[in-house]
């Protein structure tokens, strides 16, 4: 099989909060022949930061649901026995707690219940100031199956991959359940975004668990690494002895939020940025190759 | 009372507030809803009195019975079961145990049986909190059936706190359907006012009547307080940025246990939800 002729890379952290959008789009401000994908498909933010223009809108269609006929239904609450999500409650179906199984709809002896796909979400193809494709999504409110809508993403993404491109990057969702892993297919390196906190290195180590089952090499940036330095070397120890390489430490830095603030990547807000962060995209590189 | 405290975007400082209500309040049970990533015990600290495993249901296949009908196969909705003709294959990751296999199987051929996804502890802290959180087994997918078994852990009388996971999507609203109120944490950002407005947009669909923390308070970024006047939502505390909390809670420490204006402006923040707890029921009734 020839090589691929691009590279993924997905941004993690397991925790939420600790950097990974902004440090995503920094790299979508500095690395050539890409992509960008927000796989945050439940908090989408890169979409924010980034001057993009929409140049497709995709509905989604997530699990189906079931809904009640009444005129047809006979009131027997077989259905609502049956259910095991208790979405069923006096002939009506609360379409949150709903996991779209279907058994109610199989098992309606009044052919009652329909079970139609319901549109939950939308996603965009859109285009950024470099002529990069970038594609983010929007869950619909209560909406469950965010996995599913990555991996659409995803896929539409792929679809539609030129020649030229050499890398995708990846902006991911937090935790380690279903959306997470829909966002590591394919991936070639993640780079693990963490805090010299408690909870940070906790999570650190839940998602690297992950990661060896997928067995997906990984690299870390400690951001904020001063507010606990001590914690920053607690992390850095660990992760040496997982023989994970570190990738780069960022010093805690009010930029960062006033960069948000203004609705700016980093690199747009503060140039003494963009060479860092090329170099943290280098050491990148260097991993993947090696 | 069943207080529960979320926010679309993760890190705007969830735990920390949960925590620290839940501390606060005389006699409280803390439940930790966010089962990819717990994180509450490091803040909170309880004794571990109880751990145990938590399961789900997976189909499991009689060969003795099973005909290759492909019943099971075209009733389950998430493909979870493949016919590969001398083998029932299962994706287990997949299964919502809804138990239509098992149902609708004309030969009896299936039985649901245990699948470990997780386990489920149970503990109290220094100053009498009951404690519980789960751990979602690492590789399993599906975070909701073990939210909804953390969740029905405690079935006493006493004031519940529930931490919720972070995001918009099942998992939250798992967490937070059947409270009597939810705080929202965000933080004076685009980011924080974004996810916001998401997490509103649930709690208005499912019907939790809910008040807006502003964690990392910055006064220059006027349009998360526009948001909430505009649409008349319940403003219930800034927190504003500051470095001891930061390092406070990066060390595992409680703010509410290590700082006094902390913890006067979470009994603060108690009395405005008890106060509009109190207010929801008399509107309703």
């Amino acid at each position: 099989m020839p090589d691929k002729h691009y590279k993924q890379v997905v941004i993690l952290s397991g925790k939420g909060g600790t950097g990974k959008t902004t440090i995503a789009t920094a790299f979508a401000e500095i690395v050539n022949n890409k992509i960008i994908i927000d796989a945050d498909v439940d908090a989408a933010n890169m979409y924010l930061v980034l001057k993009h223009k929409v140049n497709s809108e995709y509905d989604y269609f997530g699990a189906k649901k079931a809904e009640i006929n009444l005129d047809k239904c006979s009131q027997c609450s077989l259905c609502e026995s049956v259910c095991r999500f208790d979405a069923i409650k006096d002939f009506n179906v609360n379409k949150t707690s709903c996991e779209g199984c279907g058994f109610c709809y199989r098992v309606c002896p009044d052919n009652a219940i329909s079970f139609e796909e319901t549109k939950s979400g939308v996603y965009f193809e859109c285009e950024l100031e470099d002529q990069s494709q970038f594609y983010y999504a929007r869950l619909l409110a209560g909406e469950g199956n965010s996995g599913k809508l990555v991996s659409e993403l995803k896929k539409k993404a792929n679809d539609k991959l030129k020649e030229n491109i050499k890398w995708i990057i990846v902006d991911g969702p937090p935790g380690i359940g279903c959306p997470v892993n829909a966002s590591l297919s394919g991936a070639d390196l993640v780079v693990i975004v963490t805090e010299p906190t408690q909870s940070g290195l906790h999570d650190l180590k839940r998602l690297i668990d992950l990661l060896k089952i997928f067995k997906i090499p990984s690299g870390v940036i400690i951001n904020k690494y001063d507010i606990n330095v001590e914690m920053s070397g607690n992390i850095e120890e660990f992760i040496r002895s997982e023989e994970i390489p570190l990738i780069a430490k960022i010093p805690f830095d009010k930029m960062f939020v006033k960069a948000i603030q203004n609705s700016k990547s980093i690199i747009e807000f503060d140039k003494n940025y963009e060479s860092k962060f090329i170099n943290i995209w280098n050491d990148i590189e260097e991993i993947i190759k090696n | 009372m069943i207080i529960s405290v979320a926010s679309g975007k993760g890190g705007t400082g969830k735990t920390t507030v949960a925590a620290s209500l839940a501390y606060i309040i005389p006699g409280s049970v803390y439940i930790d809803c966010d089962v990819e990533e717990p994180n509450g015990h490091l803040l909170l600290k309880p004794k571990i009195i109880n751990e145990e495993p938590a399961y789900k249901l997976i189909p499991q296949i009689d060969y003795d019975k099973c005909s290759f009908c492909n019943k099971c196969v075209t009733v389950c909705e998430y493909h979870a079961l493949l016919n590969l003709k001398t083998e029932i294959f299962l994706l287990d990751n997949l299964c919502h145990s809804c138990g239509a296999c098992t149902y609708f199987c004309p030969r009896g051929a299936i039985t649901e049986v245990k699948k470990e996804i997780g386990k489920l502890r149970t503990g109290k802290t220094e100053n009498n909190i009951l404690f519980y959180d789960a751990f979602l087994k690492i590789g399993e997918e599906s975070a909701t059936p073990l939210i909804k078994q953390v969740k029905s852990a405690y079935q006493g009388s006493r004031p519940i706190v529930i931490d919720s996971p972070p995001g918009t999507s099942c998992s939250m609203s798992e967490a937070v359907k059947d409270s009597d109120y939810c705080v929202l944490v965000t933080e004076s950002t685009p980011f924080g006012l974004n996810d916001l407005k998401l997490a509103v947009n649930v709690l208005i669909q499912i019907g939790v009547p809910f008040g807006i923390v502003i964690n990392k308070y910055d006064e220059t970024f006027i349009q998360l307080e526009e948001y909430i006047i505009e649409n008349d939502l319940n403003f219930l505390l800034k927190i504003p940025f500051d470095i001891n909390i930061a390092q406070c809670y990066s060390k595992g420490e409680l703010p509410a246990l290590m700082i006094k204006d902390y913890r006067q402006m979470m009994e603060e923040l108690f009395g405005k939800i008890k106060k509009e707890i109190v207010e929801v029921k008399e509107n309703a009734g």
